[in-house]
């Protein structure tokens, strides 16, 4: 089924060329790379996807003194990749700020006792003061590695996230790392994640997976019986519960879902992830780097899958499935036949108050793409979407979900943003927190679509009825309605005069 | 299959489902490797113990679950507080994506701050490009009044010059010569969010202030009143308590307007604030009165050594110190106090005295900034509780020494301890072993709610979980009437929760108290 509807292009290309103007010269030039459409759409209607054309340059340096959302390296590796892995304890390596504003901010659900066996909502921080800068950090380091093991002593191991002082200082992380880990017999991953590296969080991603590659694969002898039908789960971080509920669906089909990465992981699951048969990347952008490196190094395939929204849910246990053969892609078939009642009856429930409403998105890792099909299940229509932090085969594979026209914007700056969704007037906006309350004093609806405005599970069935359920509610709230006072409003004027 | 169209469960209601909770539990027995029930349920236990207290509050090197932020975000605050004012943080862009998220998820508003962006070759070579850049792109784009400058630690470590570069991204044309850019070097290894607001509100007056005349004192007062997540309940408290008293006064930073701006079809990127020609004025104040002592100490300097008199508060709540702030007040304006903020006050009294019996010898644990901790305690004493465990994680002995000279002067401060520099990890093992009735601070403190049982009363920054509490002043009479019905109303839905089993504790659930 392939949902048809096209985009104003017009009206794009001139909010494009009305925000360039508005740019200092050198400025305009570098942003007017950035900023697209998405053309010459093939095959439409006969392909389910159809492939688009959005080129714009992307990962590469945000324009100084505007307003980015992208974060920084630290961001990616501990706030996204390391952070939710529970029973490890993450130390925010500097000063005491990044840890605390990434404290429990991520709705990385897991089970287990915090400050026992589990970390993640805790900040750890070395907490430097000026004398570490001077002097070092390395000797404080140690003394924070020790007292962890004193303290927490159920803890698998420690990583060494660096802030942006340590590599400017010198600090030798990586001797330390070696030494401590020695002495308490544990796991310590030291990752040079600093804030000031790369453009964005995109960089801390990629360092956090060769960190995984260097100091955890093959550095302990597991115990372990393989099946054929082991899967790990990667790039799925547990927001909301989201893995949990792609996990159920996986084992339904009868698979074994020996990892999830890096939500509600451990350390054991991690390290065991080289001996499984396949691994299933949901978040492309952060963890395609170390699926590639099991391919190369113990020659596991890798296969991207989908699960936001039931037509590419359907799509992506279906493509699962046929890489285990006849006797899982029955039970794929019977699994996607169970769910069909509950699919059927939420879009039966949601699709009148829904359908023709136009979103524009701007998030990060996979959803500017895997999210705009789980729309059009509903009937609602994507008019833009970008990448905070996105790569050019991020781009690429945007190209399969949207139509033509659609608006592309790459590291959007504030105030393209705010301009382009006041060009639009869009019925649904699907971004961060620091987007929520702009858009909503300009009356229209939101979702923050990186933590479901603390909702959730979005993937899945079950997520696909949270996910509607949740569109309705943001869309059709009375209150957008209450929006101009009655005595600024002729017509309410006149009904009680009349 | 648990989820539905009719009745659609979300995470929380779903993952307690049979089907979930069975898959949970074979994650952790075949693919967790978890440690035995045993241990965890003994270090557990162990926890909660004197032995582990010892542990724990030795630590020298570990900090866990601090209750305090880094010196930029109380730049970002501050800057916030100025009309049309443009926040631009020089360093690593992480950051200032962190800073608008903490506040904007505190005070449920947009937060706008620009980043100079910095990489690897601003590293190496400095951030001179950057800034000159940057500005001229802020300038142009987000039409500010004024651009407020701020560091990083990177910027700081790698040692750029503010002074020098703004200098040159003027010389450059990024902003015309006679804009203000004024600027705060806020390394973030040094201090906290406090010191943050203090270099700020320090950097900002005397971009305005230095080298200007001073002109014969003015009977205006001017009015800081400090890093303050219930500003923009408490900004209006004290404007009505200042209007009703006729006195002619100046708030220099006030961010109420900024993080409280109505829904009505437009987004306003900037609103209220101090406006330039007002801290130009400012200037000429015979008095500066801080409402909070450790967030502006190098401020109130910079005031007297313009020739200001100056003073300071520690966050004013409760009846004595409202009254010790009014009356400064008054003598300093000579404005009488009116009638009607004497009845006021009366009614607070009456309130207190209405309710004594369920707050006299309860225990508190208190945490915070170390004026609100200052402020809390003295509250807590004049309603016959008891703040056993006071802790600042950006407390200074200096504050030790205040905190026990106040709570030596009451006997309800007998047993009272200080807890200047330790997290909330070490109050962690603090209420485990000397337990309390009650916990107040931040948002944070839902851990320890959690693992302690001790019930949480939400104040302060930052509060996440919890909506629109800041839209209500903590200070003044008024204030105080609110944090009294605060604290009673947790006294009062605990002990519900603990008599509510018919049956079985529901001889206590009490109709009328």
């Amino acid at each position: 089924m392939t949902f048809k509807y096209a985009n104003d292009s017009d009206l794009h290309a001139k909010l494009i060329a009305d925000v360039l103007s508005q740019y200092p010269d050198k400025a305009a030039k570098r942003r007017s790379k950035h900023l697209s459409l998405a053309t010459s759409e093939k095959d439409a209607g006969e392909e389910p996807n159809a492939i688009s054309e959005c080129e714009v340059k992307s990962n590469i340096k945000s324009v100084p003194g505007v307003m980015t959302i992208r974060g920084c390296a630290y961001a990616g590796s501990k706030g996204v990749v390391w952070g939710p892995i529970k029973d490890m304890v993450h130390i925010s390596h500097g000063p005491v700020g990044c840890g605390q504003y990434s404290w429990s901010q991520r709705r990385n659900y897991y089970v287990g006792l915090t400050g026992i066996d589990t970390f993640v909502t805790m900040q750890f921080t070395s907490d430097f003061q000026e004398k570490d800068i001077v002097f070092g950090g390395d000797k404080k380091l140690e003394k924070v590695i020790d007292e962890i093991a004193e303290l927490f002593p159920l803890s698998n191991g420690v990583t060494l996230q660096s802030e942006c002082p340590i590599g400017l200082i010198g600090d030798d992380i990586e001797a330390v790392a070696r030494k401590k880990a020695k002495e308490h017999a544990t796991t310590v991953v030291p990752v040079r994640c600093e804030g000031f590296r790369g453009v964005s969080q995109s960089l801390g991603h990629h360092i956090a997976n060769d960190a995984i590659r260097d100091w955890v694969f093959d550095k302990k002898d597991i115990k372990f019986d393989p099946s054929p039908y082991d899967v790990n789960v990667i790039g799925d971080y547990n927001i909301g519960g989201d893995a949990w509920a792609s996990r159920i669906l996986l084992e339904e089909i009868g698979l074994r879902v020996v990892g999830n990465w890096s939500g509600d992981a451990t350390l054991a699951e991690v390290e065991r992830a080289p001996r499984a048969a396949l691994n299933l990347i949901h978040c492309y952008r952060s963890m395609n780097y170390i699926s590639r490196h099991m391919e190369e190094k113990y020659g596991i395939p890798w296969m991207e899958y989908n699960f936001f929204g039931h037509s590419q849910i359907d799509a992506s246990l279906r493509d699962i499935a046929k890489h285990f053969g006849p006797e899982i892609q029955e039970k794929a078939e019977k699994v996607i036949a169970k769910y069909q009642p509950l699919v059927w009856a939420v879009i039966d429930k949601y699709w009148q108050r829904l359908s023709g409403k136009r979103v524009m998105l701007y998030v990060g890792g996979l959803r500017p793409r895997h999210v705009v099909t789980a729309y059009e299940d509903l009937g609602m229509e994507i008019v833009g979407t970008g990448y905070e932090f996105g790569h050019g085969d991020d781009y690429q594979r945007t190209g399969h979900y949207v139509k033509e026209g659609t608006l592309i914007y790459d590291d959007v700056t504030g105030y393209e943003l705010e301009k382009f969704i006041e060009g639009i007037r869009p019925d649904l906006v699907g971004s961060g927190v620091k987007e929520k309350y702009p858009v909503q004093k300009m009356g229209i609806p939101f979702r923050q679509m990186h933590s479901w405005d603390y909702s959730g599970p979005y993937h899945g069935y079950d997520g696909f009825a949270i996910f509607a359920r949740d569109m309705d509610m943001a869309i059709n709230n009375p209150v957008w309605g209450l929006y101009d006072a009655p005595w600024k409003n002729d017509r309410a004027l006149a009904a009680v005069a009349g | 299959m648990p989820q539905s169209a009719e009745k659609t469960l979300d995470h929380a209601p779903l993952f307690c489902e049979p089907e979930y909770r069975k898959m949970l539990a074979k994650k952790k027995l075949k693919f967790e490797c978890p440690h035995p029930d045993q241990v965890v349920s003994d270090q557990r236990e162990f926890t909660k113990s004197w032995e582990y207290r010892e542990k724990n509050l030795a630590r020298q090197a570990l900090v866990v679950n601090p209750a305090k932020a880094c010196q930029p975000l109380g730049a970002v605050f501050a800057a916030a507080g100025f009309e049309r004012t443009m926040s631009f943080v020089h360093g690593s862009q992480g950051c200032v994506a962190y800073y608008r998220s903490h506040l904007s998820r505190h005070f449920k508003e947009p937060s706008s701050v620009v980043s100079s962006s910095m990489t690897e070759d601003a590293a190496v070579f400095g951030g001179l490009k950057n800034m000159v850049d940057g500005l001229a792109n802020t300038y142009k784009l987000y039409n500010p009044k004024m651009i407020a400058v701020s560091t990083t630690c990177m910027a700081e470590v790698i040692g750029d010059d503010l002074h020098g570069f703004i200098e040159n991204a003027k010389s450059e044309g990024s902003v015309p010569r006679d804009f203000d850019v004024p600027f705060a070097h806020t390394p973030a290894f040094v201090g906290s969010h406090v010191d943050g607001y203090d270099s700020m509100v320090k950097g900002v007056l005397e971009n305005f202030w230095k080298g200007a005349a001073r002109s014969e004192a003015t009977a205006s007062i001017n009015i800081i009143p400090g890093f303050d997540g219930f500003c923009v309940g408490n900004n209006r408290e004290l404007k009505r308590l200042l209007d009703l008293m006729q006195v002619t006064y100046m708030f220099i930073q006030d961010a109420s307007d900024q993080f409280d701006t109505p829904s009505d079809g437009k987004f306003r990127m900037y609103d209220g604030g101090t406006s330039i020609n007002d801290v130009k004025a400012a200037l000429n104040a015979e008095w500066t009165l801080s409402l909070q002592y450790y967030n502006t100490r190098k401020t109130l300097d910079y005031c007297r050594d313009v020739g200001q008199a100056a003073t300071s508060f520690h966050y004013p709540l409760g009846v004595e110190a409202t009254d010790e702030l009014l009356m400064v007040i008054s003598e300093i304006s000579s404005k009488e106090i009116p009638e009607a903020i004497r009845l006021e006050r009366g009614r607070l009294i009456d309130a207190m005295a209405d309710s004594q019996a369920w707050l006299y010898g309860k225990k508190y644990a208190i945490y915070g900034d170390p004026d609100f901790v200052y402020a809390m305690a003295r509250f807590i004493m004049e309603t016959g509780g008891e703040p056993t465990h006071c802790l600042a994680t950006n407390g200074t002995s200096a504050w030790e020494d205040e905190m026990k000279e106040l709570l030596a002067s009451s006997p309800f401060g007998k047993n009272a301890q200080v807890w200047p520099g330790k997290d909330l990890w070490a109050l962690r093992s603090l209420l485990f072993t000397e337990p309390v009735d009650l916990l107040i601070g931040n948002s944070y403190g839902k851990y320890l709610e959690r693992d302690t049982g001790t019930p949480l009363v939400r104040l302060m920054f930052p509060i996440f979980d919890r909506h629109h509490h800041h839209r209500f002043p903590l200070m003044g009479y008024q204030g105080g009437l609110r944090l009294l019905t605060a604290i009673l109303d947790k006294i009062f839905d605990n002990l519900d929760r603990e008599t509510m089993h018919a049956g079985v504790t529901d001889y206590s659930y009490d109709l009328t108290r």
